[in-house]
């Protein structure tokens, strides 16, 4: 706003020598780990596989079309949609939705409980917030699993209330995996959230009932729309990694929970792999979530005019 | 006729701290009422009562004779413009401006005609389609004033409208706002720290001061006859002397300063000798002469001179410890023959001076 005024400039000149220079150790990291590996996997998918991990040097497009195509597009009979790895894929994104809604429902009145403290204690509750990072994802996945078995402490403590008759059947299933990735990510939602809830300026809200609205529809139609940046970066923060997770649906899911996480996981591991074939899958899981990406920043630019 | 806003004994409490007590007065039907008071004074507050964003510790809020006090906001037929007009971000002017129609139910033909009727009334033809941030602050301000006289409220709460405008700005509006006044017939509630504006703006003013009413009466009144010394500080520019009563005669009091001299000043109440007081004279209705003036008149010696413009204001030492401020506008007296340091007498205007008990 104020560009250009007096003391200003003088201060961000001190350091206009340097300055082009500040982005570059993010520049190499990013060039290094991020970009190579990327372009590396790319080039991977197109190759031809070697039984034993690793690939051939060359040309194929037998890994999309083994993900796509059942017997192949170039092979003799007529092609037919291969619907196993595309449902892999559309359950992971079911269930990485279903974690997204879990953490948005919890993590919203979470973030805006936090956002309304006084200042003082707001630190003191965020600092809560992120008290399960400091034990390891691996540790605490385990202990959920130990938590929800068909014998552990929830089901034993609601057969001793008498709430159910027989143990419910937790683990292994669709919600326990969408449990897991909600209990893995749900900071991801509380603090974008609440960094917007904060700097809401909770006169609006005073506004609106001033103008008789009434309680339900001024978080409604005036604070959800306006925390909506927040939202949306919680929700992405929060399905994008669930969408490509494998911890959480290899320990609480089944068989039958097998996501693609999983699947990209299994090839690159051991010697069973076929490491043209998880490139590829990840170049699919890549594409879709820049896809996502696509949407939210055409949206953020529609209501920025 | 009922009073559109009748408070009594309306208290307000934050933990410990006494925001507001004892506060019972009347707000009449179709006026101009300004509420006038140092910041945290309990001005605010007192307005956040009336809209009901905030709950009374005790008493009642009556809006033309009916009980409000236990009523949320959205169920008052008053409406607010906020101090930095809390416009929403994320809707038009338009929108805005219908937003209380809309949660009304009223139709959207209906909203349509109301809302351009406030846009012209605020002349922001041209703007109806822009989001409050691409908008000055002046338009701002119309858009907050059109959103909360669209709904027509019985009484507008208005919480420091001006204070965020630059002062040309200012000035203009608050001749638009008492015109905008006067030809709707709303009752206003102006929330004000600015005693120009109250002056200039309002039938009445209430004066207040830590949690309490000082004073209530016209512009005239709060200014000739203040109430009490905060009121008379408060309110313009004033000399303030101790001073105790020699010689009562009605309400006409003859007072004895620090220094042996006396005034004759006019008093509220009825005074006994030997109360004691302070005398209030304000500065513009004093005048010093190099020679002793016919009447009465005190001695002193002249100190610096400041030029305003239209006035020159002059320091009087009266003795060690008494000095007084004299306003005298500039081409009708010499000002230019009076040098620092010069003996002088100062004489004050028939019937200015006012004897206050506190």
């Amino acid at each position: 706003m104020a560009a250009g005024t007096g003391s200003g400039k003088t201060i961000s000149a001190t350091f206009s020598p340097v300055r082009h220079w500040l982005l570059m150790p993010s520049w190499l990291v990013i060039g290094f780990f991020l970009l190579i590996p990327v372009v590396l996997m790319l080039i991977y998918s197109f190759l031809t596989k070697e039984f034993r991990g690793g690939v051939i040097w060359d040309f194929s497009l037998a890994a999309y079309d083994q993900f796509i195509f059942d017997r192949g597009l170039f092979g003799d009979d007529p092609p037919r949609i291969e619907w196993a790895y595309i449902s892999i894929f559309l359950r992971s994104i079911g269930q990485a939705m279903g974690a997204t809604v879990l953490c948005l429902l919890i993590g919203f009145p979470t973030a805006y409980f936090i956002a309304t403290r006084p200042a003082k204690t707001r630190a003191i509750w965020l600092f809560l917030v992120t008290i399960p990072y400091w034990v390891n994802l691996l540790i605490r996945t385990v202990s959920m699993k130990f938590l929800i078995r068909d014998n552990g402490p929830l089901n034993e403590a609601m057969l001793g209330l008498g709430l159910i008759d027989a143990p419910l059947q937790l683990i292994n299933t669709n919600f326990a995996v969408q449990l897991g990735l909600f209990y893995s990510y749900l900071p991801f939602m509380v603090l974008p959230i609440y960094a917007s809830v904060e700097r809401y300026n909770f006169a609006f809200s005073e506004a609106a009932a001033d103008l008789y609205a009434p309680k339900w529809t001024i978080l409604r139609r005036i604070v959800l729309p306006i925390v909506k940046p927040g939202i949306i970066a919680g929700c992405i923060l929060v399905f994008v990694p669930s969408l490509g997770a494998f911890l959480a649906p290899d320990l609480l899911g089944g068989a039958k929970t097998f996501m693609i996480g999983s699947l990209i996981e299994e090839q690159f591991k051991g010697n069973a792999g076929n490491w043209p074939f998880g490139a590829a899958a990840s170049m699919i899981l890549l594409s879709m979530v820049l896809i996502v990406l696509m949407f939210y920043a055409r949206a953020q630019s529609r209501d920025q005019t | 006729m009922t009073p559109a806003i009748s408070l009594s004994q309306v208290r307000k409490d934050f933990g410990k701290f006494i925001a507001l007590s004892d506060v019972t007065f009347d707000i009449s039907d179709n006026e101009f009422f300004t509420l006038l008071g140092p910041s945290g004074c309990g001005k605010t507050t007192l307005l956040r009562l009336i809209a009901g964003f905030e709950d009374t510790s005790a008493g009642t809020i009556h809006l033309y004779g009916e009980e409000i006090e236990n009523l949320p906001p959205d169920k008052r037929p008053v409406n607010t413009v906020f101090q930095n007009y809390a416009l929403f971000p994320h809707m038009n002017v338009a929108q805005n401006i219908g937003f209380a129609l809309k949660m009304l139910g009223w139709s959207t033909d209906e909203i349509t005609s109301r809302v351009d009727e406030m846009i012209d009334m605020v002349r922001l033809g041209e703007f109806a389609h822009r989001k409050p941030s691409q908008l000055s602050g002046g338009q701002q301000q119309r858009v907050a004033l059109a959103r909360a006289m669209a709904p027509r409220p019985k009484v507008l709460l208005l919480d420091e409208p001006l204070s965020a405008l630059d002062l040309k700005l200012r000035q203009q509006m608050r001749g638009e706002l008492k015109t905008l006044q006067r030809e709707t017939g709303i009752t206003f509630i102006f929330v004000t720290h600015d005693q120009e504006e109250a002056l200039s703006m309002s039938d009445r003013i209430a004066v207040m001061s830590a949690g309490k009413l000082q004073q209530i009466g016209s512009p005239n009144e709060i200014y000739e006859f203040p109430a009490n010394r905060f009121v008379a500080d408060f309110i313009g520019e004033t000399n303030l002397i101790d001073a105790s009563v020699t010689q009562v005669s009605g309400r006409r009091v003859t007072c004895k300063l620090a220094d042996g001299e006396t005034i004759t000043a006019l008093a509220h109440q009825d005074l006994q000798i030997g109360a004691a007081g302070i005398v209030s004279v304000r500065p513009e209705s004093l005048s010093v002469t190099p020679t002793a003036p016919m009447g009465q008149s005190l001695t002193g010696t002249l100190g610096d001179a400041v030029y305003l413009g239209t006035d020159t204001q002059f320091t009087v030492h009266l003795d060690q410890s008494l000095e007084l401020k004299v306003r005298m506008q500039n081409g009708v007296t010499d000002g230019a023959k009076l040098t620092a340091g010069d003996p002088v007498f100062v004489s004050i205007a028939d019937g200015a001076a006012r004897f206050l008990v506190d």
